[in-house]
């Protein structure tokens, strides 16, 4: 029996600037042309004014703990081996109220808290796909 | 316009046996409730001729179980994609066909193999194509229910302090009650030390802050009051109902992503459906006597316990402590065990519950003359309620 591998995104017509855009360590959210309110996940129209003209907009990619989990025990077997892991919620600086998922990382040892900020970094998973993930900042000391 | 309160009345209810492993197909689950919901009513499959259900792709469509029942004509029948948030609502949308004419005598059901077959709490088991919401969800290992649950839930332990203890209380209230119930699939005593000694499973939920998965099926047949009154059981009215929800933030999917930019995780659709439940049925919190409320995690029964008025908002946790909840107590919640105990059809096992309790057949669980009910179905963002009256 072949090992489990874990879910890998398939982008689509509605995804896809937001996958090329992580390929190139970029986080694009959709913007609202008309509203000038960014959205997360991606929709071709804006929640807020019903407007089907956007672009896909670079944002800093800094942003505040929503929320997590941790998982002790996952549903999905090809995670076994990483448990206990972590997943967020964050809210980006530029939008707050609009919520990335994400898995956590560099946490181990720091105390998560509610609206702590974070950090994106890149992970490039595969030849295709690169998954951002979310990483404390200011809470360790300059080593 | 009138309004629907009291216009028409749950007349049969039906359920199969709760396993882990039924050994028979969802459509012999289907058929069974239904048949058995439908003689309880004390009708025939001459009688019924409308058949609604809701389902997650997990089940069998409302005309092949018109078919296998053998009904003599099918004046309505709806199949809708929908979980849990459908269960009361599912009811409430048979009223408004039977009272609008469209039909006379509908049975609704849900069935399920939802342990040997297609797992709900495993929706990202095994996949290695992560498609729809599943691409920004299942990468990261955020693979089931129970994993988006906790997330939110925490929101309501950061906002307003409520601590797993309280949440534990909810778990054996549920088990105090199953021990009660003979068709319960979870009847050993659980004590508040025992909830907390068990280990997390997605922090902040432990063990038994999460559902059963089941296999079964629930069944209840619907008609007119006028109807009722002629049929083998005490009618039990529709007084109140509400199914909708409040703000819907942008989303991929129906599910969890639907529920990521919910403007606030410590809230749910009850709040937002709450006026129009009470006031269709024209009473108030304290009047109910018995609260079947949808438990797929503990923490949800908390949430709609304040969205409907029951206690302050952020005062759930305190108001599910010290036996309040349990039979005996002011507001006695899920009699049956509930989805944490008794067995996970969706909700609609729910129903079943609180029609026989206000038929007064509930036996060693029954709350003495319990004559308004509250049923409720969540879905975060979309739910529905039902006030039910003897
Ligand atoms: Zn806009």
């Amino acid at each position: 029996m072949c090992k489990p591998r874990k879910p890998l995104p398939v982008p689509d017509l509605d995804t896809q600037e937001y996958w090329e855009g992580c390929k190139r360590h970029e986080l694009l959210l959709q913007r609202c042309k008309q509203c000038g309110r960014y959205r997360f996940p991606p929709s071709p129209m804006c929640h807020r004014c019903m407007s089907m003209s956007y672009e896909w907009t670079k944002v800093s990619g800094r942003g505040k703990l929503y929320s997590w989990i941790v998982v002790e025990y996952p549903t999905h077997d090809a995670f076994r081996g990483d448990a206990p892991y972590a997943v967020a919620m964050v809210e980006p600086v530029e939008e707050p109220g609009v919520r990335l998922p994400g898995g956590l990382v560099d946490y181990q040892g720091v105390e998560l808290r509610i609206d702590m900020p974070v950090e994106v970094v890149f992970d490039d998973v595969s030849e295709g796909i690169t998954l951002p993930r979310w990483r404390p900042v200011g809470c360790r000391g300059e080593e | 316009m009138e309004s629907l309160r009291d216009k028409c009345a749950i007349v049969g209810i039906g359920f199969t046996r709760f396993s882990s492993n039924s050994g028979v197909s969802v459509m012999n689950l289907a058929l069974e409730a239904c048949k058995k919901a439908i003689e309880d009513a004390g009708l025939t499959n001459r009688d019924v001729d409308a058949v609604l259900t809701y389902n997650m792709s997990d089940s069998v469509p409302a005309t092949e179980v018109a078919t296998g029942l053998g009904l003599s004509e099918l004046n309505y029948h709806l199949d809708q994609w929908a979980g849990g948030n459908a269960s009361s609502g599912i009811v409430i949308t048979a009223a408004m066909a039977v009272a609008t004419g469209m039909c006379k005598y509908a049975v609704c059901f849900r069935a399920m193999n939802g342990r040997s077959g297609f797992r709900m709490g495993g929706g990202g088991r095994g996949i290695t194509e992560a498609r729809g919401e599943d691409q920004f969800l299942a990468p990261y290992g955020w693979t089931s229910w129970a994993h988006s649950f906790a997330m939110f839930f925490r929101r309501h332990m950061h906002k307003y302090g409520t601590k797993a203890e309280q949440l534990g209380h909810i778990a054996v209230a549920c088990r105090k009650h199953a021990c009660l119930n003979e068709r319960a699939m979870q009847r050993k005593p659980l004590t508040l030390e025992e909830y907390m000694q068990e280990p997390m499973r997605v922090d902040p939920f432990r063990k038994y802050d999460i559902c059963l998965e089941t296999d079964g099926a629930c069944a209840v047949v619907v008609t007119t009051a006028e109807r009722a009154r002629d049929l083998r059981h005490r009618p039990v009215y529709i007084m109140g109902a509400g199914y909708g929800g409040g703000p819907l933030p942008n989303s991929y999917g129906l599910c969890t992503s639907a529920w990521l930019n919910w403007p606030d995780h410590t809230e749910s659709y009850a709040k937002y459906i709450a006026p129009q439940l009470w006031g269709m049925a024209g009473v108030s919190p304290e009047d109910i006597d018995v609260a079947e409320v949808y438990d797929c995690f503990t923490g949800e029964v908390l949430i709609q316990l304040e969205d409907l008025g029951f206690c302050k908002k952020g005062e759930g946790g305190a108001f599910v402590e010290g036996g309040r909840i349990e039979l005996g107590g002011e507001l006695p919640v899920n009699t049956h065990g509930g989805h944490l105990s008794e067995a996970y059809i969706h909700g609609l096992n729910h129903v079943v519950e609180a029609v026989s309790q206000l038929r007064g057949d509930a036996g060693p669980r029954q709350v003495k003359d319990a004559e308004l009910a509250l049923t409720t179905g969540f879905g975060y963002t979309v739910g529905s309620a039902m006030i039910l009256r003897r």
